[in-house]
């Protein structure tokens, strides 16, 4: 059978060998699955006769860009083919005055922000894994990153698709003008973590590099002060580009590996950034240390140049990498709660992690609601994982108790489905699995995500022996996987 | 009455209550859609009365429009099949609206106007500035997916809207998406609803995020001998970080609908004459943030006018900012209030080309005698008007064919048009979707897991959907 992929992308981009397949079983998450075999078509109509293979052969199929994801989206949960976009990373056209991009799904989210960078554009969604991740993969995910906060997610800022569907056929749907008639399938293919059609173009919209940007980093004794700051600062209606928090377990750890100086004695830091036109960063600024001091911030500190800017964001950017360093495993949730409910919601993670004996530490886009409570744990040690998963477990219940949702922008996948019905009703999900079987009706595309899986109900599958999440899947071939500290491993969130 | 209705009705009174429903001709005569007037009309109180309608509708294979204060129930086609009017105005709660956390879930049928007051009394807002304000409904809005002029600074209602709950054709309760600001959790299904004229389902809730009022706000208008002025304009103000919340081109005929003196549901439009200019293309830009940032927005405007070659600017005032995007947000109504047979396209292209549908716009009305106003905005959404001075039939060939030809320049042009707003007998006559997408397949898909039997606005949709 594997012949006939050969045909299709030529012998030496498909890959069947065992050691070979066991470095794509893996993404960003604590889950695995392990293809049969992996292909790296080079052009769309390669990938329509991939899916036609799959379709006649009844193999199951999934896409994946460079593996970065932290939900199990792009893993072979059921074997079968994996479709690799590494190959497809060319930036097709870009149209400066309307500010378009036209691009593969495997092109690298950051390499399309630096291509355009000198007419004075970006490419806004910013995941923490920008040097890495694809944009097909963002669009598959629906990514986020600390400036959505401002600029919004990725749903926002794409117009149209080019997508194979599992049968083989490929449609364009959106285009490079707004509003085109009919259903918004733009918007339902956008985060449908690749289970309705494999895309393989995007048409992107480019947003203007903000005049001037400042970039403040605020310390308080406790998590107390800094999340009331964020609820007074939306509260105030002052919308920064990104507001990030880090607290003091978090930032000890940091700074034992990054060094940017960040304060080790600290209960809290907000590492906030306003843009826009010189007069209204400047008083946003001067808004945002108001509000800092006024909340009892025991130091605000403005980043002087570009290079204090990066360093700030250098520790923000690398602090799971830092954080899987002190522990072989390490559990990242993604729930978001309404704004207002920060304080008090921190405090009761803290105290859920205590009662199963963790340390909870918390680095997230406080800005917008976005958690990320991390529980380091050593899986060796009986029992901890059990624990370290019920202590997940009550705090994902405690998001959607106070109206929040299970997960930002990190996806489903086969890590939260189990979890979905804490969101949805029965018929809810019906109705979604219906949509899903419209666009992809054998379900041989991605199958065994997003919906729950009665097989897998009521346990989170433990990671393979002795890979903490912050190791790079080394070797994974055209996954970029660099040498420098930023780049290192799929887990940046 | 005849039988069959006198039964429909007393089925829908078993459910919704008799005060809140009716067969009878005189009363469902204003729920006419085309000049096709439904058997009964129901007012449910609820998400759960809704489902039970369309439950009974499915069985008995009845088709269904939905609708809030019925402000843009002639956008569309025309019914395949319409026997009940669903009208969703007792849905008007608000369920939750936080101020602090800038979240608000509210019913489909409450009404823009007190979600904007409500709203503003925190100093915050919707950005869906759009026709008909004050009786429209927050559900109609999103169904039919009107646009509004904010959308150049806040984006489109895809941009915010968070989530909602809905009834789908076979009388399913279902949701997608939450209520808070940052979610990936399930399928955005609510995105579908935007502009699908009712034919996925019954929208019940709609979770929106809300947005600050700015600390002050102003406009800026300069006037144009030349469209090309008024394009290169608006293409400078892209390329520079003056960031407006709304930003129009209009053309000297639609300043002269938009400017006069003018009524609306019985209430005088604030007066514009002394300020905007009915000679020439005006383009109009309204922004908002501290009194730094607008001189500074002022003094960019004003040098980038005079770059284009202006022929006057004029900075407004808070008062005229608020006039002029009050008769922006009515064009629709103005337009239509201005013709007996107003026949209105609405392209959308790459802004770089909206010259080209400017001129097809004036080219066709040429052509065949009709008089032609042009609103653009920057994000590159073209309405073009067509709006005859009579409505007599034989006016109708040549106003579908101008209309056609503008949908066609758009599509020329690597865009979109159709026809939301003709007279009823030209529905038929014109394309008023287009020539057709390579998608419409994928969209029938979606069209059958929502609404198998095709009973929710039957052949109102795309394509015939």
């Amino acid at each position: 059978m594997i012949a006939g992929l050969e045909r299709i992308v030529g012998r030496e981009q498909v890959l069947t060998k065992e050691e070979e397949l066991r470095l794509y079983e893996y993404d960003g998450s604590v889950e695995t699955g392990r293809p049969d075999c992996v292909v790296f078509p080079g052009n769309k109509s390669e990938v329509v006769e991939i899916a036609r293979w799959s379709n006649r052969n009844g193999v199951p199929m999934v896409g994946r860009g460079a593996g970065t994801g932290l939900s199990g989206g792009a893993l072979a949960r059921e074997g079968g083919v994996q479709v690799v976009f590494s190959r497809m990373n060319r930036i097709l056209a870009v149209d400066y005055e309307n500010q378009r991009a036209v691009v593969e799904p495997g092109v690298v989210n950051l390499e399309l922000s630096r291509a355009v960078a000198r007419a004075g554009l970006q490419y806004a969604p910013d995941p923490s894994s920008q040097k890495s991740c694809t944009i097909g993969g963002n669009v598959s995910e629906n990514a986020g990153g600390p400036h959505t906060l401002r600029y919004g997610v990725t749903t926002n800022h794409i117009l149209g698709l080019e997508v194979v569907m599992p049968d083989g056929e490929m449609y364009r749907i959106g285009g490079a003008a707004v509003d085109a008639p009919g259903y918004d399938l733009v918007g339902l293919f956008v985060g449908s973590e690749g289970t309705l059609g494999l895309v393989v173009e995007i048409t992107a919209k480019l947003t203007r590099l903000p005049e001037s940007v400042k970039t403040l980093l605020a310390v308080f004794e406790t998590t107390d002060d800094a999340t009331e700051t964020v609820v007074a600062l939306t509260a105030r209606g002052i919308t920064p580009a990104a507001c990030e928090m880090m607290d003091g377990w978090t930032i000890r750890v940091v700074e034992s590996w990054i060094r940017a100086g960040l304060p080790t004695d600290a209960g809290a830091l907000l590492l906030i950034e306003v843009d826009g036109p010189r007069e209204a960063a400047e008083e946003q600024a001067a808004a945002v240390v108001e509000t800092c001091r006024a909340h009892k911030a025991r130091e605000v500190r403005t980043a002087k140049d570009e290079r204090e800017r990066e360093a700030l964001w250098k520790a923000r950017k690398n602090a799971f990498g830092a954080v899987g360093r002190v522990a072989p495993d390490c559990y990242v949730q993604d729930g978001v709660i309404p704004r207002t409910r920060l304080p008090e919601t921190l405090r009761r993670i803290g105290e859920i992690g205590k009662r199963h004996g963790f340390e909870v530490g918390n680095i997230f886009h406080a800005g917008d609601g976005n958690l990320h409570p991390m529980l380091c744990f050593d899986r060796r040690e009986p029992g901890t994982f059990e624990r370290a998963m019920a202590a997940a477990s009550e705090i994902i219940a405690l998001c959607v108790e106070l109206g929040g949702s299970i997960t930002g922008e990190h996806g489903v996948g086969m890590e939260k489905d189990r979890l979905m019905p804490l969101l949805f009703s029965e018929t809810d999900l019906e109705l979604m699995k219906r949509v899903r079987s419209a666009f992809n009706p054998s379900g041989l595309l991605n199958p065994g995500k997003l919906f729950p899986v009665s097989k897998s109900c009521g346990e989170i599958r433990a990671p393979a022996m002795g890979r903490g999440p912050s190791e790079p899947i080394e070797g994974a071939r055209n996954e970029r996987v660099g040498s420098d500290a930023e780049t290192r491993g799929g887990t940046q969130r | 009455m005849s039988g069959s209705e006198e039964k429909l009705a007393q089925s829908l009174a078993a459910i919704a209550g008799e005060a809140n429903t009716s067969g009878d001709p005189s009363a469902t005569g204003e729920y006419a859609i085309h000049g096709v007037t439904p058997k009964a009309m129901v007012r449910p109180a609820n998400a759960e009365e809704i489902a039970e309608i369309l439950r009974m509708c499915a069985a008995e294979k009845l088709g269904v429009v939905a609708r809030g204060a019925g402000t843009k129930i002639g956008m569309g086609g025309a019914a395949a099949r319409y026997d009940v009017a669903l009208v969703t105005t007792r849905l008007e709660k608000v369920h939750g609206y936080d101020p602090g956390d800038l979240t608000l879930s509210v019913e489909a049928g409450a009404r823009m106007a007190d979600v904007g007051k409500l709203l503003g009394e925190h100093r915050q807002f919707l950005p869906l500035s759009v026709p008909y304000q004050k009786r429209a409904t927050i559900g109609g809005t999103v169904a039919s997916g009107v646009d509004s002029p904010l959308r150049q600074g806040y984006g489109s209602a895809r941009d915010f809207l968070l989530g909602a709950e809905f009834v789908t054709g076979d009388g399913t309760r279902a949701k997608s998406g939450g209520r808070v600001v940052k979610n990936v959790a399930g399928y955005d299904l609510h995105k579908l609803f935007i502009g699908s004229l009712g034919t996925l389902g019954i929208l019940t809730r709609l979770n929106f995020k809300t947005f600050p009022v700015a600390e002050a706000s102003g406009g800026f208008l300069a006037l144009f001998r030349e469209e090309s002025g008024a394009i290169d304009f608006v293409r400078r103000i892209a390329q520079s970080p003056v960031a407006p919340a709304t930003l129009e081109i209009l053309s000297p005929a639609m300043a002269g609908v938009l400017g006069g003196q003018a009524r609306l549901d019985g209430t005088e439009l604030a007066p514009v004459e002394s300020w905007l200019p009915r000679s020439g293309w005006a383009a109009m830009a309204g922004f908002g943030g501290s009194e730094k940032v607008l001189r500074r927005f002022e003094a960019e405007l004003g040098r980038m006018a005079n770059e284009s070659g202006a022929a006057g600017t004029i900075a407004l005032d808070e008062g005229q900012r608020a006039q002029a995007e009050e008769r922006l947000r009515e064009a629709i109504p103005l337009l239509l209030e201005a013709s007996p047979a107003a026949t209105i396209v609405r392209a959308s292209v790459l802004p770089s080309r909206i010259g080209e549908i400017f001129a097809a716009g004036r080219r066709s009305g040429e052509k065949h005698g009709i008089p032609a106003a042009i609103l653009a905005r920057g994000v590159g959404v073209v309405y073009v008007a067509f709006l005859p001075g009579t409505s007599d039939g034989t006016i109708f060939e040549g106003l579908a064919a101008a209309a056609s030809e503008v949908v066609q320049a758009a599509e020329a042009a690597q865009g979109f048009g159709w026809i939301p707003w003709c007279p009823d007998g030209l529905k038929n006559l014109a394309t008023i979707w287009g020539s057709g997408r390579p998608d419409a397949a994928l969209m029938r898909r979606v069209k059958q897991a929502f609404d198998s039997g095709g009973i929710l606005s039957p052949g109102r949709f795309f394509g015939g959907i």
